[in-house]
C-alpha cells in the first residue's frame, strides 16, 4: 500500500461528468472495515446509489481496536466507524443474503427480500477458525473465539470476576488478546503449537524476546504445545495438552481465520482459499466485486486494513468513474503488535538469501530485539521489538522501498536519522577552536570573544555589548559566561 | 514636484529616551517586533540598542542589531525611476494616472490590481484596501499574507470565530508544562522568542518539536519528531486517536465549550498509531509519548507555524491540531491553548484591515451587507460602489495579463518575483502587466522589472502602529525624516486617489468626524481606522497611540477607550454565534506531488537566520552572511556523488536552482532543503509548486517532488 493515499477520499465529481460505464445500484455485503470504508469511499461521488447490508447488528467498528476494547482503553461506541452518511448511501444491519441471482443480478435477503443491483461487492470478510478439538464443538460461556465485538464482549462478561485466562494460539491476535486480560489482572497462559511465537512473522530470537517481554507483563507462554481436548465447566476451563492440563478461569481461541466464502462459492463463482480476484477487484463475474478479509488476491488473502482500505480506494474510484482505470497494487504489510509495555513491527521475509546481508541486535534483559534483512541497499524483511526508535524510519523504509543509510546501525540503534550536531562544549574554553561559534543568533564565535577581551572588554557586560553575543536566543549565556571566565583567570593564556 | 511631506512626528513623553534623537520603537523585521531603539549619532549615524520590551526581554537578533545599516545605504532608491530611468514624483505620478485610467478604461476597473504585504503598518495596510475599494475601485487586492498566515487565520476563524494568533501572551508559553511546537524553528526565525522555550525547559518543561528537519529549535528540544515532509495532519490525528484511546479528553470541556465532537472522535477512530507511524515514519512510542505529556500537563500549549501551514491542506493541518487542543480542553484555560507563530512584521495587523481580497478593515467581510455599510460610511462612499471580493495572492499573480486579468498592478511592501510559488511562471506574468508599478526602499528583483519604482520611507523614517504575534498594538516610531526626495507609501496612495479624483466623497459624517479622503498623516489614518473597525472582530475602537505608548502596547480586541484591552481570549467563552468552539472533521490526504522515479525527493523550503523574508533588505546588508544553498544528507550525497560545498542542480517540474551543496546529518535523507531567501539561480521557488489550499488558497510550499544533480565545471 502505498501510505500516502491511504486515506484519500474519493474525489468529487459532479453527475453530469459520471461516464455512462459506471452503475447506478451497488450493493455492498458486508459492513465490516472494507464494506464500511468502501461506502465512505463511494458516498464521496454523487450519483451512484449505494446499499450496505451488514449482519452483525451494529454499526461498523473498527476491528483493529478491538483488542484495545478488551484490554480497557477504549469503550465500545470509541471504535464505531465513521458513517458513510447522505450521498446515497443506504445501510442495514442485521441483514443476511442469503443469495445471489447472477442472471437476474438479485440479492436474497434473510426475510425473503430481493434487491437488485448493478454491481454487486463482497467484503463478507473472514471467521474465527475453531480448531477440531475435542471438547470445541459444543459452545460454552467460558470459551470464545476473538474476532467481533461480539466474541470481545463474551470474553468480557467471562473475564467478570475471573482471575486466570488461557489463550489458545500465539499468534498477533492471540498475544494481542493475553496482553488485554493480563491488563485487566489476569494471569494469563498463552498456549501455542509451533516452536516460536507469531511464526509467519518473527525469527526464533525475536520470539525468545518476546516471552521474556510477556513474562514480566503477566503471559506465561507454552511453544510447541498441542492441545488435545478442552473441557468447560461451571468452575472453569480445562486444556488438555500432550503432557499436562492447564486449567483457567476462561479460554479464547485465537486460531486463525478462514475467509468467508460461502456465498461466493454458492454463487458459482471463483474461490480458492479466497474469492479469487483480479487487479480491477473483479471476481470471475465482471459484475461483482470483492475486497478486503474474503478476498483473494494473487496468493493472498486478505488480513489486514491498509491493503482492504486501498482496495476501496480503487473499486470505489472505478465505480463512480473517478478513475475507470484504477488497478489494485498490493504492498508488503507491516504487522504491528499493539500492546501496552509491548513494541513490536515486523516485515517481510526474515529468510535471508546469500545475496542478502543480516544485521541485528539483541538486547533480552532490555527487551529489545532488531534484525535487518538488506539486499540491494533495501530492506526485504526486519522485525523490531522493543525500544527501537528507529522504528518509524524503518517501516517507512520497507513500505517505500527506501535506501537504507549507509551506517546500518542508524537503523538498529539510532534515534536520529543520522546524529545531532553536539552542542558547543561549555566546560573547556581552551580546547574549543577560534572558528566555534558560540553565539549563533549573532554569529559570534570564540575568536571574536577573545579579541573583544584582549581588545579592552574586561566584563560579561563589556563583552556582551561590544559582540551582542547572547542577546538572541540567550541559550549561549552559559558558554560566554565560562570563556569570559577563563579569560579572566588566564589573560596571558595563548590563544592560537 | 515634491512628495507630501512626512507629518511631523508625534511626541509623547514616554518613547523619547532622552533627546530628541534617540527614540523607543521596534524591530522593522518579523512579528515578534523586538522592542529596539534608534539613536542618531553627531556623525549621523543610526545606532541600534536592545530595549526591553515584554517580547524580547531585551534580546534581538542579527538582523535587528544590523537594521539600521539599510538607511544609508549606497543602493538606497532617492528618486523615482520610469522605465529604469530617474524621473520627478510629478512626471511618476503623471505616468501611473495616465496608465491607470487607459488600463481601467480598456478593460475595466478590475483591471489594475494591488499587492500588499505582511510588513505594511496598520496604518498603511488600511489605506491600501481603502486605495484598491475607493480609489481604483478594483476588486483585485491581495497581499504576501497569503502566503503566510492565511491557513492559520482561516482554521482559527473557522474554529473560534476570531483569529488572533497566539490568544494569550507570549509570557504564557515560558510557564506551559507542555508545549508542542509543529513546523516552527523559531530559534533561527525569531531568535529572542527562544529565550521563552530555553526558559520553559529550564522549569522543567516538556518541550516537543514536530519538524521534517533537526533545526536547532528541534535539536533543543525534549523531544523531537521528524515527519514525512506533508504528514502533520496524519500526525494530528494520530495524537487525538491516542487521546481518545486513553481516555485524556477532557468530556466536560467538549460538552460545555465545544460542537462537533462526535464527527471528529469519529474520523480520529481511523488513525490509529500503527497506521500513522506508517505516514509519517514517527514511532509509535514517540506519538504516545507526545499525548500523554499533553495530556497530562496543568498547562499545554500547542504552537504551529509555516511548517504545518504552507500546505494545500494547510487549513485542516491546522484544524486537527486546534481539534487536538480542544479535545484536551486547553483553549481558555489558563495558560493553556493553541496558537500559531505570525511570521511577517505586521503580519497579524495586516491581515485583519482589509489588504486581503475577501475583507474590509476589523476583519469584516467585504460580502457581509453590514460590513459594507459600516465601512462605506466611514469612507464616504455609496456602499454599492464598493467591489466585491478578489482573487486570492496566488490566483491573482497567476491571472496578470492574461485574458480578463489585472493588466496593470501597485505594489506595496512585497517581493513575489522572489517570494511566490513557482516563481518563474509569476514572474513571467509581471513582466507581461502594461504597467507594473512598485513602492520599495531598495531595487527589489519585483522593482527591477516595474515600468515605475517609487522610492519610500523605511521603517526608522515612519510613525505608525504594528501588531505583533500576540495581537498586541505597538508603536513605530520614527527617529528622522526620510531623505531628500523620498516619500511615504501613505503619501503615495493619498496623492494617486486624489489625482485619479476619487478620494471618496467626503461629504458623509461618522461620530462627528468628516469621512471620506486619504491623508498621508499615519495619526489621522489610525483615528479613522478606530472607526472603521469598531463593532469588528478586529475591534481597534478603544486603542489609540497614546494608549499604546502608556500601557507598553494594547491588545485587540478593545472596543472602547475606557475598556482594557484583551490580552486573554477565550476565557468566557468563544466568539462564535453559540459561543462554542467548533470542531471540524478533517481526514489526512496526500501532498499534492508526490515524489515517483524521476523526482525523487522532497523539496521543503524555509528560512535562515541572517536572512528575511524575500531578502531585498538582509541581502545588501553586509554584516549578514548569506547565499543560496541546498541542504542534503550524507547518504543521499555520498550515493549521488555529491560533496559539502559543490555546486548542485535542483529540478521540478517547475523549473530548476543551482546551488552550493550543504551536506548534514540534520535533514531526512528523502528530504532536501533550501532557504526560499534569494534570486536568480539561487531562487528556491523556482522549484515550488502552485497547488493551493481549497479554503486559504495557500500555496503548498512546503513540499514538492525533485531531483538534485551535481554540476560538473
Amino acid at each position: 500500500m502505498n501510505p500516502g493515499n491511504t486515506a484519500r477520499p474519493g474525489s468529487a465529481m459532479p453527475p453530469a461528468e459520471r461516464p455512462r460505464t459506471s452503475p447506478d445500484h451497488v450493493i455492498v455485503v458486508g459492513y465490516g472495515m472494507a464494506g464500511a470504508r468502501l461506502a465512505t469511499e463511494l458516498s464521496a461521488a454523487p450519483g451512484v446509489e449505494v446499499t450496505v447490508l451488514g449482519a452483525e447488528p451494529h454499526r461498523a467498528y473498527n476491528r483493529i481496536l478491538l483488542s484495545s476494547v478488551l484490554a480497557g482503553k477504549h469503550g465500545e461506541t470509541d471504535i464505531t466507524l465513521t458513517e458513510a452518511a447522505g450521498h446515497g448511501v443506504k445501510t442495514r444491519t442485521g441483514v443476511s443474503v442469503t443469495a445471489i441471482d447472477r442472471a437476474a443480478r438479485t440479492v436474497t435477503l434473510d426475510g425473503g427480500e430481493e434487491l437488485s443491483y448493478d454491481h454487486l461487492v463482497l467484503a463478507t470478510g473472514s471467521q474465527a477458525i475453531v480448531p477440531p478439538i475435542p471438547g470445541l464443538a459444543q459452545p460454552h460461556p467460558r470459551v470464545a473465539t476473538f474476532r467481533t465485538l461480539e466474541d470481545c464482549r463474551r470474553i468480557l462478561d467471562a473475564a467478570q470476576g475471573a482471575r486466570t485466562a488461557l489463550v489458545l494460539g500465539g499468534g498477533l491476535l492471540g498475544l494481542e488478546a493475553a496482553r488485554g486480560l493480563a491488563g485487566r489482572g489476569l494471569a494469563v497462559e498463552v498456549v501455542h503449537g509451533v516452536g516460536h511465537l507469531m511464526e509467519r512473522q518473527l525469527d526464533t530470537g525475536a520470539s525468545a524476546v518476546l516471552v521474556r517481554t510477556l513474562a514480566e507483563l503477566g503471559v506465561a507462554v507454552h511453544l510447541a504445545s498441542s492441545a488435545t481436548g478442552v473441557s468447560a465447566d461451571d468452575d472453569g476451563v480445562t486444556l488438555r495438552l500432550d503432557d499436562r492440563n492447564l486449567r483457567a478461569d476462561l479460554l479464547v481461541l485465537a486460531c486463525g481465520v478462514r475467509a468467508e466464502t460461502s456465498l461466493a462459492r454458492a454463487a458459482g463463482l471463483r474461490v480458492e482459499r479466497g474469492i479469487v480476484i483480479d487487479e480491477r477487484l473483479a471476481t470471475s463475474d465482471r459484475r461483482i466485486s470483492a475486497l478486503g478479509d474474503c478476498a483473494q488476491f494473487g496468493e493472498v488473502v486478505g488480513g489486514l486494513v491498509a491493503p482492504a482500505w486501498e482496495q476501496a480506494r480503487v473499486l470505489a474510484a472505478r465505480l463512480t468513474g473517478v478513475d475507470p482505470d484504477a488497478v489494485y497494487v498490493p504492498s508488503s504489510p507491516v504487522t504491528r503488535l499493539k500492546a501496552s509495555g509491548i513494541d513490536l513491527a515486523a516485515m517481510g521475509s526474515l529468510q535471508p538469501d546469500a545475496a542478502c546481508e543480516d544485521v541485528s541486535f539483541a538486547d533480552p534483559a532490555r527487551g529489545t530485539y532488531a534484525r535487518l534483512v538488506i539486499r540491494d541497499d533495501r530492506l526485504t524483511g526486519a522485525v523490531m521489538l522493543g525500544d527501537n526508535p528507529s522504528v518509524g524510519q524503518v517501516i517507512q523504509l520497507f513500505d517505500r522501498k527506501g535506501l537504507v543509510p549507509r551506517d546500518r546501525r542508524a537503523l538498529l540503534l539510532g534515534r536520529s536519522l543520522g546524529g545531532v550536531d553536539a552542542p558547543v562544549a561549555t566546560t573547556t574554553p581552551a580546547l574549543m577552536p577560534d572558528n566555534a561559534t558560540v553565539c549563533q543568533c549573532n554569529t559570534v564565535t570564540k575568536g571574536a570573544l577573545v579579541r573583544c577581551w584582549r581588545s579592552g572588554a574586561r566584563s560579561l557586560d563589556d563583552v556582551v555589548a561590544r559582540t551582542r553575543a547572547t542577546t538572541g536566543c540567550g541559550s549561549c549565556k552559559d558558554a560566554v559566561d565560562g570563556i569570559v571566565g577563563w579569560l579572566s583567570t588566564s589573560d596571558s593564556v595563548g590563544v592560537s | 514636484m515634491t512628495p507630501s511631506a512626512p507629518p511631523a512626528t508625534r511626541v509623547t513623553a514616554l518613547p523619547m529616551l532622552g533627546s530628541a534623537r534617540e527614540v523607543a520603537t521596534h524591530c522593522p523585521y518579523c512579528a515578534l517586533q523586538c522592542g529596539m531603539t534608534l539613536r542618531e549619532t553627531p556623525d549621523g549615524r543610526v545606532e541600534v540598542g536592545a530595549r526591553d520590551f515584554p517580547t524580547n526581554r531585551g534580546g534581538l537578533c542579527q538582523k535587528g542589531w544590523t537594521s539600521a545599516e539599510l538607511l544609508d545605504h549606497p543602493e538606497r532608491l532617492t528618486t523615482p525611476l520610469i522605465k529604469g530611468r530617474p524621473a520627478t514624483w510629478d512626471e511618476a505620478y503623471d505616468f501611473i494616472v495616465d496608465g491607470i485610467r487607459r488600463v481601467q478604461d480598456a478593460h475595466g476597473r478590475d483591471a489594475v490590481a494591488v499587492f500588499g504585504g505582511g510588513g505594511l503598518t496598520n496604518e498603511k495596510a488600511y489605506t491600501l484596501g481603502k486605495f484598491a475599494r475607493v480609489a481604483l475601485r478594483t476588486a483585485n487586492i491581495d497581499y504576501n499574507g497569503r502566503f503566510c498566515m492565511s491557513s492559520a487565520a482561516a482554521a482559527g476563524n473557522r474554529a473560534f470565530g476570531i483569529d488572533r494568533g497566539l490568544p494569550f501572551p507570549m509570557a504564557d508559553i515560558a510557564e506551559a508544562d507542555t508545549l508542542l511546537l509543529i513546523g516552527a524553528n523559531v530559534a533561527e526565525t525569531m531568535p529572542p522568542f527562544a529565550r521563552y522555550l530555553t526558559e520553559q525547559r529550564q522549569r522543567g518543561g516538556t518541550q516537543i518539536v514536530v519538524d521534517p528537519r533537526a533545526t536547532p529549535t528541534a535539536r533543543a528540544a525534549t523531544l523531537h519528531l521528524q515527519p514525512t515532509p506533508g504528514t502533520d495532519l496524519a500526525l494530528a490525528l494520530g495524537l487525538l486517536h491516542i487521546v481518545v484511546a486513553e481516555g485524556l479528553t477532557d468530556p466536560a470541556y467538549l460538552a460545555e465549550r465545544t460542537t462537533g465532537w462526535d464527527a471528529v472522535r469519529k474520523t480520529a477512530a481511523g488513525y490509529w498509531p500503527a497506521r500513522v507511524e506508517l505516514l509519517t515514519g514517527v514511532p509509535v512510542a514517540d506519538l504516545e509519548a507526545t499525548a500523554r505529556a499533553l495530556a497530562s500537563a496543568d498547562r499545554a500549549i500547542i504552537l504551529t507555524a509555516r511548517g504545518a501551514e504552507q500546505h494545500a491542506k494547510g487549513v485542516d493541518t491546522v484544524t486537527a491540531f486546534i481539534n487536538l487542543a480542544l479535545a484536551l480542553g486547553l483553549p481558555g484555560r489558563p495558560g493553556s491553548g493553541y496558537g500559531c507563530l505570525t511570521g511577517q512584521g505586521n503580519g497579524q495587523g495586516g491581515r485583519e484591515h482589509g489588504q486581503k481580497a475577501d475583507q474590509l478593515p476589523g476583519y469584516r467581510r467585504i460580502d457581509d451587507p453590514a460590513a459594507r455599510a459600516h465601512v462605506a460610511a466611514v469612507w464616504g462612499v455609496d456602499p454599492d460602489s464598493l467591489p466585491g471580493p478578489g482573487l486570492s495572492a496566488y490566483e491573482l499573480l497567476d491571472a496578470l495579463g492574461q485574458p480578463g486579468g489585472p493588466k496593470a498592478m501597485l505594489v506595496f511592501g512585497s517581493n513575489p518575483v522572489v517570494s511566490a510559488p513557482r516563481a518563474a511562471r509569476i514572474t513571467e506574468r509581471l513582466r507581461s502587466l502594461d504597467l507594473l508599478i512598485v513602492c520599495d526602499f531598495v531595487l527589489s528583483e519585483t522593482a527591477a522589472i516595474a515600468d515605475v519604482v517609487l522610492p519610500v520611507a523605511q521603517w526608522a523614517e515612519e510613525d505608525g502602529t504594528m501588531t505583533n504575534l500576540e495581537g498586541r498594538v505597538l508603536r513605530r516610531r520614527a527617529l528622522r525624516k526620510p531623505p531628500p526626495g523620498i516619500g511615504t507609501d501613505l503619501a503615495v496612495m493619498a496623492e494617486l486617489a486624489s489625482r485619479l479624483g476619487r478620494t471618496g466623497d467626503g461629504s458623509s459624517v461618522t461620530g462627528g468626524e468628516r469621512s471620506g479622503g486619504f491623508s498621508a498623516d499615519p495619526y489621522a489614518v489610525f483615528e479613522e481606522l478606530r472607526r472603521a473597525t469598531a463593532g469588528g472582530v478586529a475591534d481597534y475602537a478603544g486603542v489609540t497611540w497614546e494608549r499604546v505608548d502608556a500601557e507598553n502596547g494594547v491588545f485587540w480586541p478593545c472596543p472602547a477607550a475606557d475598556r482594557a484591552g484583551t490580552p486573554r481570549l477565550f476565557e468566557e467563552g468563544f466568539p462564535t454565534p453559540d459561543g462554542r468552539a467548533r470542531l471540524i472533521a478533517v481526514e489526512h490526504r496526500p501532498v499534492a506531488e508526490e515524489i515517483d522515479a524521476e523526482y525523487p525527493l522532497y523539496l521543503t523550503t524555509g528560512r535562515v537566520l541572517a536572512q528575511y523574508q524575500s531578502g531585498a533588505q538582509t541581502r545588501r546588508i553586509a554584516a549578514l552572511p548569506g547565499g543560496p544553498f541546498v541542504e542534503l544528507h550524507p547518504d543521499l550525497a555520498e550515493r549521488l556523488g555529491i560533496d559539502d560545498g559543490a555546486t548542485v542542480r535542483v529540478l521540478s517540474r517547475r523549473g530548476e536552482m543551482i546551488a552550493p551543496a550543504r551536506v548534514v546529518t540534520t535533514i531526512r535523507p528523502d528530504t532536501l532543503f533550501a532557504p526560499f531567501h534569494y534570486s536568480g539561480t539561487g531562487r528556491a521557488n523556482s522549484l515550488t509548486g502552485d497547488a493551493l489550499d481549497p479554503i486559504s488558497r495557500m500555496p503548498e510550499f512546503k513540499v514538492c517532488a525533485v531531483r538534485i544533480e551535481p554540476v560538473t565545471p
